[in-house]
């Protein structure tokens, strides 16, 4: 039993005590970076839905509030991370951005388009793509470069045309070499990857990843946050990524905090992990670096705040060392 | 349980792979009609030449398409036997009131050509094309049947996808299986009634699981704006070539060699 | 501390596709009993097929596994009681329940070894309580629970065989962070209260820094380390290079190592870390 000394089963942090922030509320706008001045391409307005849920003969059993009362707008360009317990909305609410779900009460647009609008229906689609959380259920072709063009071809694009948008969408995504290969033999983060390039051959100006990376393994992770950010940063595309893991929204322009259907915190980064009691009793912890530096500053050790990652932390702790 | 989909493709870049799928799908038809035909050493030949011509342009490796025979050993055995004892004619050796005779030799030998060259023909078609290509090239030849309103499409469409999910749902009804084990489940012991409800645990787990992923997979296609086959376009589209035409020349040929041989001879 | 399991010198391979290539070779290692061993490697390192070794779900092409000193593939041996004995809890394992609902799906296992209808029901009793679900979800069908409790029916339904190691791959896999501490507690709570040895696969370094005494790497069917969490976790550069990582603690402090700092790098646990921290500092001070 030597080796479990010292381990708490609840997380490390001692409960209590106001931890210091900056943050701006639930529910406000807290995002001073660049991007701000951009046009929204995603925003909903006092956002509700409802579940029905029915018994086996069909009358209605209980209403479940999934999603209350959201409004969050989400600039051309952002790195938005959702992140959420179980259960917390955050999936509904992503349905909503490709008009899989229409709103209960209040109103989504994409792009300036109400999803409501059936109309609108297949280009709110294209515009804000989605990909979802079990790499094996979402692919349809059985040769990667099908798969790919499985989306532009529902739209209608010219035949000639898809060769190219699947070659720059493959190497978007780098995973160009694999384009004959067939899907089943790819891994789960080059399967998840395949999906993204899927997406990205519809043209869309912002993609909705609902856990895509869940079920995936350490390096599984670790590919598809490389392929995300690049998509950001070099094609400039919105990128929406829900997780439960707290080292993908590091690197996020924004974080959304999601619980019980609302928005609880918004924030950069910075801002949100520094909420560290609160992140922890919506069912959500912080990364290591975050914690560790809660932890030390709670000691008494003069380090500043906003650190978020570990060469953040050792360059502030080895400052205040050398001090 | 990976072994029983027969001919899984085989990426290469071949003659074979390259054809039109519709091309591949009439030929093997035509195939295996020339294969009833034939009767004699004459349109064997015919027939032998034309299989081995599609093996060799395939450039899929004789091994692989041996081991697809692996499957059916047991069938051609018995169809052997069934025949070297059955037939009557001119007797050629006699045991134990068993009597093999000269034309149930030939006809054994005959029939069990005819289930290798079956087989073997029918894996050239599903080793050098995609099942996608498949589906698309038998929508494709259904079209006509539009006309009755057969949605060809979506007929299409389902068969590519049961395809695709067809290795997935093995493998997962392997590891259910071991997972009922590990929860000492026997599968192997008592009357047939008791291990048919042994299964119960395995498939009821499996087919929750075949729908999950048809829901989450259904969602999946309306989020990539799928509706339907009347608004798609192709990337690759389906358009013989001079090749297909040759091919479509061959077949003609076969069968009428096939033919001669059984009015000529 | 006596020698509970005992693997030597195990060799295996799928017969279908791969061309026969092995994909675990040759490795040998002992568990004791009430330890716990935590199972890392790269994904298709041979985790999961070794796991089913254990219990006999797959026959091995050499050598042989000892269970309380008797090897399980010799001709005879009761592999049903094994699995009793060794309770193996599969990745997401919620995907086979089955049962109308989940007091007869954790029936299942003690009713597969032959007990009384009273024993299977008291032992699913036991078992449901001490995975933590509340009475009302007894009668519950398994597929109207949330994520985290199909997780634990999943397990209590292995564990009302009272096994004496418990074996999971990767319990926490697609859980949220609540989810994944709750997995944890409880393997710790009940090895704590039932003695039980554990056996756990899992890609998450800061669990088997919390959690393991011994862990076992397992790179390419063969094994690269089988030694404490300290040790292993000192080998950065090695768990690199098959694709696996050190707690990220530990990079923190090898760095403040590096750059001058007064602490120790085999920390491996984020409370360790704080107070060899904390400590630097009250001796520099001093």
């Amino acid at each position: 039993m030597a080796a479990n000394r010292g381990f708490t089963p609840v997380p490390w942090a001692a409960a209590g005590g106001d931890p210091p922030c900056h943050i701006v509320a639930a529910g406000g706008a807290a995002y001073g970076n660049l991007k701000a001045r951009m046009e929204d391409i995603i925003k909903t307005e006092e956002l509700g839905f409802d579940y029905i849920r029915r018994n086996e003969n069909g009358e209605v059993e209980c209403i479940v509030r999934a999603v209350d009362d959201v409004n969050i707008s989400v600039k051309k360009g952002e790195f938005v991370v959702i992140l959420g317990a179980n259960g917390s909305g955050k999936s509904t609410l992503a349905k909503h951005l490709n008009a899989l779900l229409k709103p209960t009460d209040g109103t989504v647009w994409v792009d300036g388009m109400d999803t409501a609008e059936d109309g609108l229906l297949w280009e709110v689609r294209r515009t804000a793509g989605m990909v979802f959380q079990n790499p094996d259920n979402q692919i349809i072709g059985q040769v990667v470069d099908e798969d790919v063009a499985f989306g532009p071809e529902n739209l209608g694009v010219p035949g000639p045309e898809l060769p190219g948008r699947v070659e720059e969408s493959l190497k978007a995504v780098d995973i160009y070499g694999l384009k004959d290969s067939p899907t089943i033999s790819l891994s789960g983060g080059q399967k998840q990857r395949v999906s993204i390039a899927g997406i990205l051959a519809m043209h869309p100006t912002c993609i909705v990843l609902d856990e895509p990376t869940a079920m995936l393994d350490p390096a599984g992770r670790k590919e598809v946050m490389r392929a995300l950010l690049a998509l950001n940063d070099v094609e400039e595309i919105t990128v929406i990524h829900i997780t439960h893991n707290m080292d993908e929204a590091v690197n996020a322009d924004r974080i959304i905090v999601m619980d019980h259907g609302k928005v609880a915190l918004s924030g950069t980064p910075t801002q949100v992990f520094s909420r560290v009691e609160e992140l922890l009793a919506y069912g959500l912890t912080v990364p290591d670096a975050v914690m560790l530096a809660y932890e030390l500053r709670k000691a008494g050790i003069g380090i500043p705040e906003g650190i978020v990652t570990g060469p953040q932390l050792t360059e502030a702790l080895i400052n205040e060392y050398n001090h | 349980m990976k072994s029983i989909v027969l001919g899984q493709y085989y990426p290469a870049d071949s003659l074979l792979h390259r054809l039109d799928p519709r091309v591949k799908l009439v030929s093997t038809f035509v195939y295996i009609i020339s294969l009833f035909i034939v009767k004699d050493l004459p349109g064997y030949i015919c027939v032998t030449v034309y299989l081995l011509a599609a093996v060799i342009l395939s450039k899929v490796p004789p091994v692989k398409m041996l081991r697809g025979l692996s499957g059916i050993i047991f069938l051609m055995l018995i169809t052997v036997i069934v025949n070297l004892f059955t037939i009557p004619g001119t007797p050629l050796l006699s045991f134990h009131g068993l009597h093999i005779t000269v034309e149930g030799v030939y006809s054994a030998v005959r029939m069990m050509l005819r289930l290798v060259y079956l087989i073997t023909g029918s894996s050239v078609m599903t080793f050098t094309t995609t099942p996608s290509a498949l589906s698309d090239g038998l929508e494709s030849l259904m079209k006509p049947l539009k006309i009755f309103r057969v949605p060809v499409h979506d007929i299409a469409m389902m068969i590519s996808i049961a395809l695709r999910f067809i290795p997935i749902l093995s493998e997962e009804t392997d590891i259910i299986i071991k997972a009922q084990k590990a929860r000492c489940a026997d599968f192997d012991s008592g009357n047939m009634v008791k291990r048919a409800k042994a299964f119960i645990p395995v498939l009821v787990p499996l087919f929750v699981s075949a729908f999950r992923r048809a829901n989450d997979l259904a969602t999946a296609m309306e989020a990539r704006c799928y509706r339907g086959g009347d608004t798609r376009t192709r990337m690759k589209p389906l358009l013989y070539s001079g090749r297909d035409y040759l091919v479509y020349a061959a077949d003609l040929a076969l069968v009428t060699l096939c033919i001669m041989t059984r009015v000529m001879l | 501390m006596n020698t509970i399991i005992e693997v030597r010198d195990l060799t295996f391979s799928y017969d279908d596709g791969s061309s026969g290539k092995p994909v675990i070779k040759g490795i040998s290692f002992s568990v004791e009993k009430g330890g716990f061993i935590g199972i890392i490697g790269h994904t298709g390192s041979g985790k999961s097929t070794l796991l089913q070794l254990l219990i006999g779900l797959l026959k091995p092409r050499s050598g042989e596994i000892l269970f309380d000193g008797e090897d399980i593939f010799s001709k005879g041996y009761d592999l049903k009681k094994l699995r009793s004995r060794v309770g193996l809890v599969f990745q997401y394992p919620e995907y086979q329940l089955f049962e109308e609902n989940v007091f007869k799906d954790v029936c299942y296992g003690p009713a597969n070894l032959g007990l009384t209808r009273k024993e299977c029901e008291l032992r699913a009793y036991e078992a449901l309580k001490s995975v933590g679900l509340s009475d009302d979800c007894f009668y519950a069908s398994p597929f109207e629970l949330s994520g985290g409790q199909k997780r634990r029916a999943a397990i209590a339904g292995i564990l009302a065989m009272k096994p004496e190691v418990l074996v999971l791959d990767e319990p926490t896999a697609g859980l949220d962070p609540a989810g994944r501490r709750e997995i944890m507690n409880l393997i710790l709570k009940l090895r704590k209260e039932r003695d039980i040895t554990v056996i756990l696969v899992t890609h998450s370094m800061e669990d088997m820094a919390s959690c393991a005494e011994k862990i076992l790497v397992l790179d390419n069917g063969q094994i690269g380390y089988f030694d404490t969490p300290a040790k292993v976790f000192s080998h950065t550069e090695e768990l690199e290079s098959i694709g696996l990582s050190a707690p990220a603690v530990t990079y923190i402090m090898m760095e403040l190592r590096k750059r001058g700092m007064d602490v120790p790098t085999d920390v491996i646990r984020p409370e360790d870390a704080r107070d060899e921290i904390i400590a630097a500092f009250a001796r520099r001070k001093a």
